[in-house]
C-alpha cells in the first residue's frame, strides 16, 4: 500500500488544540504542548488558526545537516526518523528545519519530531474535523482539487459568473 | 502529576505572595475549580466586606480535570463577593486561559488587598510575581493581553483580563481571556478594577502527569464520540449557542421589550441561520471555533459587515466571534430590536469594554420601560430617545455605562436595584432580577422548574447554576427516571411535562449537584446533562478522574463533594445576608413573574404564570432535599454530614 502523508487544512482547524494534548498523553504520558509535535499557531485577532508539524520532507534538511548521520528516511511509512543511539544532540536539526518542526526537549536533553505514531497519527485520530488528515499521498492533492472546485460551484449558486482563460 | 499544582495567595497591599500546595485530602474534599474556590472565598473574604474594597477576594482557578484529556477541560473559575448582589460571584470563562495556569504550576490565585497603582500579576513555570501595569491600564479587552506578549516576550500568554469596563468599575464587568470568553455574571472585573489589578497573565511548559495515559487517550476517545454524537452539540457545532435563541423564541420563552412580551416578533435578521450566513460571508465556510480540547466548537467568528449604525460607531470590518445567544437576549428582544447589525456590534462593544451582555441588555431595556412609563424623561436620558426598538440609542448606552460618562449611564453601572433606590418613582417594579441580578433573556413563566431554578441560585438569577433545561424535551418516564434517580436514589414523582410544579423540586436540585460537579472538575456544561440528555453524568466522571488524575472516586462520592461545595456558597450566603423572602436577597421571584400572563408564543406558553402558592410548596421541597430548614438554611445535621459543621471557626485548610 501506498505511504499515507500527513495533511493540514488550516481553514477547518477550530483552534482547539486537542493535537497538541494528545501527542504529548500519547509519547510522553504527559499534558505539555511544549512536548507536542505538533502546534497551532495561531493569529487570534483574526481568527486563523494553523496548525504546524514536520512536512516529512523527501530531501530533508534536518537528515542533510545532521554531523553523525542520525537522522533517516523510513521509506516503508514515509516519514524522516530519529536515531536516539546515534544522536548526539547537538540540535543543528532544530536550527536547519523551515517548519520549525523538530524541537528539543531541554529536560530530557533530546530533539524531537513527529513520528506518526507508527502510523496511527494521534492528532488525526482525535481531529474531528479533520483540519489534521491522515491519506494517501496521491489523494492529498485531489482532496485540494474538490475543496477548490466546491468553492467555484458555491460561487455559482450565488449567481457570480465564473470564466476561465486558455 | 495534576494533582501537584498549587494555590498562590497574592496580597496586593502588601505585595507579598505565598505558595501552598493542595492537600490530597483537600482534593478529595473539594476537587477543584469553583468548588474549592467557594471555600476558598469563604475563608478569604472578610465577612461584611465591601465586595469593592481591599477585604473582598478575586480567584481565579482551574478545575481538577483542567488540560487532562477530558474533553473542554478549558473552564476557568472566578470567584469573589459579588458587587452587584453583595453575595456570591462567580464567573465561568472557556478558553485557554486555565489551562495555561495549570502549565504555569498552580490551580489557583487568590487575590485581596488593593494595589497602590495599576500591576498585574504573571504567572509562570510555578513563579508568580507582581508587575507594573502602567503600559496595559487602559487598554481594551484584546488590546491589554497583545500588549502583554508584546511586553513579556511570548506570544503564547494567555491571560485572564478585566476591561475598561472592570476599571471604571461597573457593578456587572466581566473577566474575560482571549477575544470573547467571559466570566460573565456578578462583576468579578469590578473586583479586579478595584483591586488596580488588570491582568493575570500565564504561561507555563511544566509536564501535568496523566496516570494512566493510554486508558485515559481510549476513554476520551469514547467520551468525546459520546458528546459529539449527540444532535444538540452537533447543532451547537453548526449554529452555536443562537441555534437556542431561535428554539426559544419560536416557542414564545424569550423576554421581550423587558418583560412585556415574551417573544420577539418580525426577527428574521437575528434568526441563527442568518447570523451564521454573516459568519460564513465574511469568514469563509469554516468558521467556527473551538475552546481548548473542545471538540463542540460552538463559536462562531464574524467580522462586523458594513452598515449606517456599523460606519456611525466606526466598527465595520471588526473581528469579534460569536454572538452567543445572550448577545442576541441583550442586543434583540429585551431592547425590542431586530436587526442582525445590532446584535453584532453590542456583542462586539461588550467584547471590547469586557462587560456582562446579559445584564447591560437586561439593564438598558428596563430604562427603556422606564422611559417609555414617563419614569425616565428625557431630561435623564440626556436627550438620547430610548424608546424599545431604537438601535441606535441602544448602542449609545452601551458606551454610556461601560464609559460611565452620562449621569444615567453612570447611574445604571451601578446595577438594577441601586439605579431603581437612584430614580425612585417605583422603578423597582420594573427590574427583571433575582438577589439583584438581572434574568437571562428568557421568560420562565411557563416553566416552573426553570423558574424554581432561577430563584433559588446562588449568584442571583442564573441559567448555569441548577437549571432543567432537558425538562423542555418531554422525555419519556423511563428516562427521566434513569437519570434523576442516580446517584443517589429518588422514587418521587416525576413528571414529563414542563408545565408541572410536581417533581421539578428534586430536577434542581439534580441538575445543582451536577453543575457544581463539572465546575469543580473544569469541564464544560455542553458536556453534559444540561442540553442534551444522552450526554456524561456522575456515572461517567470516575473513569475520566482516575485515568487523568488517579484520584479513585465513586459518583456518589462526586456528588457529596458537590453538595458540600453548593452548601459553602449557601453559608456565604447567608452570611452576607440571605432571607429567604427578602425581595433583594432572598429566593424569590419579583411580581410580575406571578401577576402577568405571558401574552405570546405557543398555545402551552400563552396565559402561563408561576403560581406563588405552588411556587412556595415547590421551593420548600427543594430546601428539603437539600437538608436545609423552613428558611432555606442548612440544617446542623447536613453541615455535619458534609463535613461543614466547623466551617467558620477551622483554620483554613489551605
Amino acid at each position: 500500500m501506498e505511504a499515507k502523508v500527513l495533511t493540514i487544512n488550516h481553514e477547518k482547524c477550530t483552534g482547539c488544540r486537542r493535537c497538541e494534548l494528545v501527542c504529548s498523553v500519547y509519547h510522553d504520558g504527559v499534558s505539555n504542548p511544549a512536548r507536542s509535535r505538533i502546534k497551532v499557531e495561531k493569529w487570534e485577532w483574526e481568527g486563523l488558526y494553523i496548525p504546524m508539524a514536520c512536512k516529512q520532507c523527501v530531501d530533508a534538511p534536518c537528515m542533510n545537516v545532521c554531523p553523525v548521520k542520525a537522522i533517516s528516511q523510513d521509506e516503508a511509512q514515509g516519514s524522516v526518523k530519529i536515531d536516539y543511539d546515534v544522536c548526539i544532540g547537538c540540535r543543528s536539526c532544530v536550527a536547519v528545519c523551515p517548519f520549525g518542526a523538530m524541537s528539543f526537549n531541554a529536560s530530557e536533553k533530546k530533539v524531537f519530531k513527529c513520528d506518526l505514531c507508527d502510523g496511527d497519527p494521534q492528532c488525526v485520530r482525535f481531529c474531528e474535523i479533520k483540519a489534521v488528515d491522515y491519506v494517501e499521498a496521491a489523494r492529498e492533492s485531489l482532496y485540494r482539487k474538490r475543496d477548490a472546485a466546491m468553492k467555484i460551484s458555491e460561487a455559482k449558486k450565488l449567481g457570480a459568473t465564473v470564466q476561465y482563460e486558455g | 502529576m495534576a494533582l501537584n499544582r498549587k494555590v498562590a495567595i497574592v496580597d496586593l497591599t502588601s505585595g507579598t505572595i505565598e505558595k501552598k500546595p493542595i492537600p490530597l485530602e483537600v482534593r478529595k474534599t473539594f476537587l477543584g475549580g469553583r468548588g474549592l474556590d467557594a471555600y476558598l472565598l469563604y475563608k478569604y473574604a472578610k465577612p461584611g466586606c465591601d465586595p469593592l474594597g481591599p477585604d473582598n477576594v478575586v480567584i481565579f482557578s482551574a478545575g481538577i480535570l483542567g488540560a487532562t484529556l477530558a474533553s473542554a477541560s478549558a473552564r476557568t473559575h472566578v470567584m469573589g463577593k459579588s458587587p452587584l448582589t453583595g453575595m456570591v460571584g462567580s464567573g465561568n470563562l472557556g478558553g485557554f486561559f486555565a489551562p495555561e495556569l495549570r502549565w504555569a504550576g498552580f490551580d489557583h490565585i487568590v487575590v485581596k488587598g488593593k494595589a497602590a497603582k495599576p500591576v498585574y500579576i504573571w504567572v509562570h513555570n510555578g513563579e508568580v510575581e507582581i508587575r507594573d501595569a502602567k503600559n496595559i491600564w487602559g487598554k481594551s479587552v484584546t488590546e491589554c493581553q497583545w500588549a502583554v506578549r508584546e511586553e513579556l516576550g511570548d506570544p503564547d500568554i494567555k491571560s485572564a483580563v478585566c476591561g475598561p469596563a472592570g476599571e471604571k468599575m461597573v457593578r456587572f464587568a466581566n473577566v474575560m481571556t482571549g477575544i470573547k470568553d467571559a466570566a460573565g455574571r456578578t462583576g468579578m472585573g469590578a473586583v479586579m478594577g478595584s483591586k488596580n489589578l488588570k491582568l493575570v497573565a500565564a504561561r507555563g511548559t511544566m509536564d501535568i502527569k496523566i496516570a494512566h495515559p493510554r486508558e485515559a487517550l481510549e476513554n476520551d476517545k469514547k467520551f468525546i464520540d459520546q458528546i459529539v454524537s449527540a444532535k444538540v452539540n452537533q447543532t451547537q457545532g453548526e449554529l452555536g449557542t443562537p441555534f437556542i435563541w431561535g428554539a426559544t423564541n419560536s416557542w414564545g420563552g424569550l423576554r421581550t421589550n423587558n418583560f412585556q412580551y415574551n417573544q420577539i416578533l418580525y426577527a428574521d435578521d437575528v434568526e441563527p441561520e442568518r447570523i451564521d450566513e454573516i459568519a460564513a460571508e465574511t469568514m469563509g465556510k469554516y468558521h467556527m471555533a473551538a475552546c481548548f480540547g473542545c471538540q463542540v466548537h460552538c463559536r462562531a467568528k464574524y467580522k462586523i459587515p458594513p452598515s449606517p449604525l456599523a460606519e456611525k460607531f466606526g466598527v465595520v470590518g471588526k473581528y469579534d466571534e460569536g454572538p452567543e445567544y445572550t448577545s442576541q437576549g441583550a442586543f434583540a428582544c429585551e431592547p425590542g430590536c431586530t436587526s442582525a447589525d445590532t446584535v453584532l456590534i453590542g456583542n462586539h462593544l461588550v467584547d471590547q469594554y469586557g462587560v456582562d451582555n446579559l445584564e447591560i441588555g437586561s439593564i438598558i431595556s428596563w430604562a427603556m420601560e422606564l422611559y417609555e412609563e414617563g419614569i425616565l424623561t428625557a431630561k435623564d436620558t440626556d436627550g438620547l430617545d430610548l424608546r424599545f426598538g431604537n438601535d441606535e440609542a441602544l448602542i449609545e448606552m452601551v458606551h454610556h455605562v461601560c464609559n460611565r460618562d452620562t449621569r444615567l449611564g453612570d447611574i445604571l453601572a451601578e446595577g438594577g436595584i441601586r439605579a431603581a433606590e437612584k430614580i425612585g418613582k417605583n422603578a423597582i417594579k420594573y427590574l427583571i432580577h433575582v438577589k439583584g441580578m438581572s434574568n437571562l433573556h428568557s421568560d420562565e413563566r411557563a416553566t416552573p422548574g426553570l423558574a424554581l431554578n432561577i430563584a433559588t441560585a446562588s449568584r442571583g438569577s442564573d441559567h448555569l447554576r441548577s437549571r432543567p433545561a432537558i425538562d423542555l424535551y418531554h422525555l419519556p418516564q423511563e428516562v427521566m427516571r434513569k437519570i434523576y434517580s442516580s446517584p443517589v436514589p429518588y422514587d418521587g414523582p416525576l413528571s414529563s411535562d414542563h408545565r408541572e410544579y410536581v417533581g421539578k423540586p428534586w430536577q434542581v436540585f439534580w441538575h445543582e449537584q451536577c453543575y457544581m460537579a463539572v465546575d469543580c472538575l473544569g469541564i464544560c456544561k455542553y458536556h453534559t446533562v444540561f442540553l442534551g440528555a444522552t450526554l456524561p453524568n456522575f456515572e461517567d466522571w470516575p473513569r475520566v478522574l482516575y485515568y487523568n488524575t488517579g484520584i479513585e472516586m465513586t459518583p456518589q462520592e462526586i456528588w457529596t463533594v458537590a453538595q458540600r461545595c453548593n452548601n459553602i456558597e449557601r453559608l456565604f450566603n447567608i452570611r452576607e445576608g440571605f432571607k429567604k423572602d427578602d425581595p433583594y436577597k432572598g429566593d424569590v421571584l419579583v411580581d410580575r413573574y406571578h401577576d402577568e400572563p405571558a401574552r405570546r408564543g405557543a398555545p402551552d406558553v400563552i396565559g402561563a404564570t408561576i403560581d406563588r402558592e405552588k411556587f412556595k410548596v415547590m421551593r420548600a421541597e427543594f430546601y428539603q432535599h437539600e437538608g436545609w430548614d423552613e428558611n432555606g438554611i442548612p440544617t446542623p445535621e447536613t453541615l455535619k454530614r458534609l463535613g461543614l459543621e466547623n466551617l467558620d471557626k477551622e483554620p483554613s485548610r489551605i
